[in-house]
């Protein structure tokens, strides 16, 4: 199996590892996994299988047993995702303020199906159940980051400043 | 604004650092409880009628006085940071505004309850309040308040920040340990309770972010004060957050007799309804309490209140709609939800959640047939028959909390289920309601 990590990558994993593994007692080091989980994504965008073997050697642990905890959690993407995830909330307070409809103009705008990721590689967009701002709602988020308040008007804002942000890079 | 005795300082400028925290007193409720033995603070916070905010409402003194004294095995506390009960946001505005009331909270639980070792385990989703609290706590190991000795009381204690990855049953207290235990968020039977066995086999208390940010509080004003401010069996203020159909949705500290007809309609808190609508319906606990109807306002958001109206003060998540609103649309929302979220361990909740949540889709779709309806409160009773609420047939109470809300709307909006039958449609021109399209276009 190929290695899933850069020389850099693998050192920053191993160094943060070293801090999670930590807050656990002798024995049950298998307690890391949500964080070194958290880690791939945010190292390499997502979690392939070699990277499950390299946490499941961390947390003393088996592949079998990192899978399993990967794919019980929505947050963990198993397959590669768009360069941002944009989340829509849907749940029963958005929707009492409109996210249905905010939902179908980002899927419109976008061109993409629910769960599907732009043609650009861009923008990954999911419906997402209540996150807990539901006071300032429609929210939704970009990346786990909150957008609240949010108005079909915003939304387009939103969009196209992630498109210039990419287009500058 | 009736009296506040925990958000006073909330908003102020700098309040949510340690200086600002300080600045307000912060910390001198944890000097005067290292001063009391543990069993006096165990005692105080009964004394206190301090009941847990995560949902069940549970008496935390008591709570507390499960755990065993002597344990030849460490002894944990774990802070719920999961908020994800639908509508429910309190927790989150605390820690954004308040993070060193929940730090101060968790060293006087730790010096009751003999802990060295506290987890914040909090909702992967809230990846910038995970950031402020790291911060916090660092702060408070450099401040010594944290670490080798808490205020050179001797007591040494780790607090640790753990987020979860997506998943509404790690709310669930034993769902919460095996997440943090590092497996799937399946609750455990019990007993045993996690006080005697819960993460890594040993004993646990977990509780609520509000319940241990409160702590400071009591301490502050005295146990039978906090007590003397509330209603007989819940002391003190408590929080509500308000979403949907409102003028001024928010989070409110209310007195525990508020009505939520006052909640919903007085000018000092959520301002009445947009466009002068009336009200419909209100949840007034989370998605997961059953539903008022608009002729059930005048009961106060208090636990003992709504328990005799078979009905729970839950998370605090009030969420109201409006006359114009779909009460079949609405319910098909929040069964979808627990459909998603059912973790599939016991037969009747991983069966049964897409089930209802596909009939309901039937009906709203002008495809239901009355049968349906029986069959609807056929599968609900199965998970967990309605009422009282307290008899579900799974482990854990979210098969309870997806089938009280099915069977409330059913019993209380009867009318306008079989209204969608009758017509073959839904009557709704904006499903849930006029208000959301006007706000989202604006």
């Amino acid at each position: 199996m190929a290695a899933p990590f850069s020389a850099e990558q693998q050192k920053k994993f191993d160094e943060e590892m070293e801090k999670y593994l930590a807050r656990f007692p002798e024995g049950r080091k298998r307690a890391a996994i949500l964080p070194a989980l958290h880690l791939v994504q945010d190292l390499i965008g997502w979690i392939p299988d070699e990277a499950m073997v390299e946490v499941a050697k961390k947390c003393e642990t088996t592949p079998e047993q990192v899978r399993e905890v990967a794919s019980f959690y929505v947050m963990y993407f198993l397959e590669p995702k768009g360069k941002h995830v944009v989340d829509v909330c849907t749940n029963i307070s958005c929707a009492l303020r409109g996210a249905e409809t905010l939902l179908a103009h980002l899927q419109e705008k976008l061109g993409v199906e629910l769960g599907e990721t732009t043609a650009d590689g861009l923008i990954t967009l999911r419906e997402f159940e209540c996150m807990g701002a539901c006071g300032n709602a429609p929210v939704l988020q970009v990346d786990s980051r909150f957008h609240m308040d949010m108005t079909l008007e915003k939304a387009d804002r939103l969009i196209e400043s992630l498109r210039s942000q990419a287009g500058k890079k | 604004m009736a009296q506040r005795i925990l958000t006073q300082n909330w908003y102020k400028p700098g309040y949510n650092s340690l200086e600002g925290y300080q600045a307000e007193g912060g910390f001198s409720s944890l000097r005067r409880v290292l001063a009391m033995k543990p069993d006096e603070v165990i005692e105080a916070v009964k004394v206190s009628n301090l009941r847990g905010r995560g949902g069940a409402g549970f008496p935390t003194g008591l709570k507390w006085s499960f755990v065993p004294k002597e344990s030849p095995k460490p002894k944990y506390l774990c802070v719920n940071a999961d908020e994800s009960e639908p509508g429910t946001y309190k927790d989150r505005v605390l820690i954004e505004q308040d993070p060193f009331s929940l730090m101060e909270g968790i060293a006087i639980a730790c010096w009751a309850l003999g802990v060295h070792t506290a987890y914040i385990y909090i909702r992967g989703e809230f990846l910038e309040q995970a950031e402020l609290l790291e911060k916090a706590v660092a702060d408070c190991y450099a401040a010594g308040i944290f670490g080798k000795s808490v205020l050179d009381s001797g007591h040494a204690l780790d607090v640790y920040v753990h987020r979860g990855a997506g998943a509404y049953i790690c709310g669930e207290e034993t769902g919460l340990l095996n997440s943090l235990e590092g497996g799937k968020g399946w609750p455990r039977l019990k007993p045993p309770f996690p006080a005697i066995s819960g993460l890594f086999g040993s004993p646990t208390v977990v509780n609520n972010v509000e319940t241990i940010a409160t702590l400071p509080t009591i301490f502050r004003i005295g146990p039978q004060e906090y007590a003397s401010i509330g209603a007989e069996k819940s002391g003190g203020t408590r929080l509500v957050c308000v979403s949907g159909h409102v003028n001024k949705p928010g989070v409110y500290e209310i007195p525990m007799d508020l009505t939520f007809n006052d909640l919903i309609h007085d000018e000092k808190w959520c301002g009445g309804i947009p466009g002068g609508r009336k009200v419909k319906a209100v949840i007034p606990g989370g998605s997961s309490a059953p539903v008022l109807r608009w002729d059930e306002l005048d009961v106060a958001a208090e636990y003992e209140a709504l328990k005799v109206k078979d009905n729970m003060a839950g998370s605090g998540a009030v969420v109201v709609m409006d006359e114009t609103t779909c009460m079949v649309r609405a319910l098909w929302r929040i069964s979808k939800f627990y459909a998603e979220e059912s973790c599939g361990q016991c037969t009747p909740c991983r069966e049964g959640t897409p089930w209802m949540e596909r009939v309901l889709r039937k009906i709203e779709e002008g495809q239901g047939e009355m049968k349906d309806l029986d069959l609807l409160m056929s599968v609900a009773r199965a998970i967990a028959p309605y009422p009282p609420i307290g008899l579900g047939t799974t482990i854990c109470a979210l098969g309870d909390a997806a089938a009280l809300p099915v069977q409330s709307f059913v019993m209380k909006f009867r009318e306008e289920f079989e209204q969608h039958i009758r017509e073959h449609r839904c009557p709704f021109p904006h499903p849930f309601g006029k208000f959301a399209e006007e706000v989202v276009r604006k």
